[in-house]
């Protein structure tokens, strides 16, 4: 039996062998072409982005180290400011968690089963990306709100307050950041198919050991991304925040509330450096992911 | 019978994949599905697999009843047409999967896994992922997977039909040997007639939802059950009303009585063979001669020939009935 095996073995040696041909033949295509047009465009992108985008952030830069290393400094000795920042990473940090649970589980519900209004969920879940945040705020005080909401009223009662409360600000934060996991991982769910799932499954792997072993190593890099802008649009939330927050020092002044009252107060120095730190987060973010994930992907 | 499959349907939507399917699938042996695209056999399979549940009728595995049993608790191997690699595992891993899940002792998964990569000739590439391999090597990855949790049916679904050729043919002498000396019940989906005669010892060809025949490749071919099993296991041609395949027509270019006359339309040669369209009146005749019988007829479109069926050659009435084959003296009028 052995040595008949052996005869078919430098075949399939062979076919292992032609395995990189298309990626030679992707190196031999020519590339882009570079006509007149090309740099036009070119020039048109790098203006646009630079009006719109490098130039208005290099203002924020260099106006918080016009003094040197002082704004910083003195962002970081005012207490108020501090437990803003704090308060701001605590918000942001529970609602990324709470969105990526809930983000995951609904990427799933969506791809993976077929129910009755299944359109309907797909589009409510665009609903916060459509909606001005300040509505969000102001429809979460009409549920929530202590004195005259819906539910607000009788969860005051039992001694849990939302509105003009951190968990107020978790809320309009989690509802503001709610589609960007989802909108990340669907489409990679839906490109990964089955197939692997029901091999594990016919391999004798329960649903849970399925889904920790197999589908979420694959969608790994999406839920990634999409926790990266989940959490760059939670800290920077403003206008919902700003509704249910109150703005109450050291208790619900968010980083964003933060920037805001001290631009109004004429204090453009601390408005800048906090508007920086906050700007520096984001990036920092964005710049991780793209410095981890394998370039393979994508 | 390792599994037995009785009065499953299975319908999507207005679509019926299976309709009243009863198959019982030997212990030990190499069975193929055999049947065109869309006529539920790969329906079948799944349902025996667990991954497609039956609206009615009941499947069991090794005795015991499976029908409302999850997928993982079948103990079933199952192979995808597009592999189902895990691509975030390497080799070993994937092949370890099942092994892992069953929480076997590393030691023993590890001589496990080299055992099979060494069955399947992929011992070199244990440390690759999945994504470095050629199409076939893939499949035997899968494959060895599948053996990894010893299962007591090893179900294949359309195993080589995402490759070349060169590729299929050689994986389909693979498979035959390699169950020669693994021996597990092995079932596979396949619309290819010349890798269901070629490989399996038992043939359970469908058609619209149903099983037209059971039988081993050799009772298939000479004693097909009906026209639609003839014409799906080889060619056929019809003569006179009735079909036969076109390499078991007798070609004169005398008359013959009790012949059928018709005149050379066409003479195409095709490698080995000349195949040769014949008008008779209705509809044309297709003939397959060898080459050196065609060059000592001298053929050419045209000319006048007679035809009949070859003594002792099968044939069936078209429009359904049961075929026979002609009687070795063929009566004169």
């Amino acid at each position: 039996m052995a040595e008949v095996i052996e005869e078919v073995a430098p075949a399939f040696a062979e076919d292992g062998a032609d395995q990189d041909v298309p990626s030679r033949s992707r190196a031999v295509r020519s590339g882009p072409r570079k006509g007149p047009v090309t740099y036009l465009l070119r020039l048109v992108v790098t203006a646009y982005l630079f009006l719109l985008v490098a130039w208005p952030v290099s203002f924020v830069v260099t106006h918080t180290f016009e003094d040197g290393l002082t704004g910083i400094r003195l962002l970081f000795e005012d207490p108020d400011t501090v437990s803003a920042l704090r308060l701001t990473v605590v918000v942001a940090v529970v609602a990324v968690v709470i969105n990526t649970i809930f983000g995951v589980g609904v990427s799933l519900l969506l791809v993976r089963y077929e129910f009755p209004g299944k359109r309907l969920l797909s589009a409510l879940i665009d609903l916060p990306l459509s909606v001005s945040p300040v509505v969000v705020g102001l429809a979460l005080v009409l549920v929530y709100g202590g004195r005259d909401g819906w539910v607000g009223p009788t969860l005051e009662a039992n001694g849990l307050q939302i509105i003009f409360a951190t968990p107020g600000l978790v809320l309009a934060t989690a509802f503001v950041a709610l589609p960007l996991v989802i909108r990340e991982v669907v489409p990679v769910l839906k490109e990964i198919g089955t197939d692997q799932e029901q091999a594990a499954r016919s391999l004798g792997a329960n649903g849970r050991q399925t889904f920790w072993r197999i589908t979420l190593p694959a969608i790994k890099w999406a839920v990634v991304y999409g926790v990266v802008l989940s959490l760059a649009r939670s800290l920077g939330e403003f206008g919902a925040v700003k509704v249910v927050s109150g703005n109450v020092l050291g208790e619900t002044r968010t980083a964003t509330l933060v920037v805001e009252e001290k631009y109004l107060n004429f204090d453009q120095q601390g408005a800048y450096a906090t508007a920086f730190l906050l700007a520096m987060v984001s990036v920092a973010c964005i710049v991780v992911v793209a410095l981890i994930r394998p370039r393979s992907d994508r | 019978m390792s599994i037995e499959v009785r009065s499953v349907s299975k319908r999507f939507g207005d679509f019926v994949a299976l309709d009243d399917v009863n198959v019982s699938i030997p212990t030990g042996q190499l069975t193929a599905l055999l049947g065109p695209s869309g006529g539920g056999k790969s329906t079948l399979l799944r349902i025996i697999a667990g991954l497609d549940s039956a609206d009615s009728g009941t499947v069991r595995i090794e005795g015991a009843d499976a029908t409302r049993l999850p997928p993982q608790k079948r103990n079933v191997g199952f192979v995808f047409q597009h592999y189902a690699v895990f691509k975030h595992l390497s080799v070993a891993k994937n092949v370890a999967f099942g092994l892992e899940i069953r929480k076997r002792p590393k030691k023993e998964v590890a001589e496990r896994v080299a055992e099979l990569l060494d069955l399947v000739h992929l011992s070199q590439f244990a440390h690759r992922l999945p994504s470095q391999l050629s199409g076939g090597q893939r499949q035997r990855m899968a494959l060895a997977r599948a053996l990894a949790v010893e299962p007591s049916v090893l179900l294949l679904d359309e195993p080589f039909g995402a490759l070349d050729a060169k590729v299929r043919k050689e994986l389909r002498d693979w498979l035959r040997r390699l169950h020669d000396e693994v021996h597990v019940t092995t079932v596979f989906v396949t619309h290819d007639q010349e890798e269901a005669l070629e490989v399996a010892d038992e043939i359970v060809v469908i058609n619209q939802g149903r099983v037209e025949q059971v039988g081993t490749p050799d009772q298939l071919y000479d004693e097909p059950a009906n026209e639609f099993v003839m014409g799906f296991l080889g060619e056929v041609t019809n003569l006179g009303g009735r079909l036969v395949r076109p390499h078991d027509i007798d070609l004169a270019t005398h008359a013959q009585p009790g012949w059928v006359a018709g005149e050379v339309d066409r003479v195409l040669r095709v490698g080995f063979e000349v195949r040769v369209s014949v008008c008779t009146g209705d509809a044309p005749v297709t003939v397959v001669l060898s080459r050196t019988h065609a060059r000592s007829l001298a053929l050419k479109a045209g000319a006048q020939v007679w035809l009949r069926a070859t003594t002792g050659a099968l044939t069936v009435p078209v429009g359904g009935g049961t075929p026979f084959s002609l009687p070795a003296i063929q009566p004169v009028p």
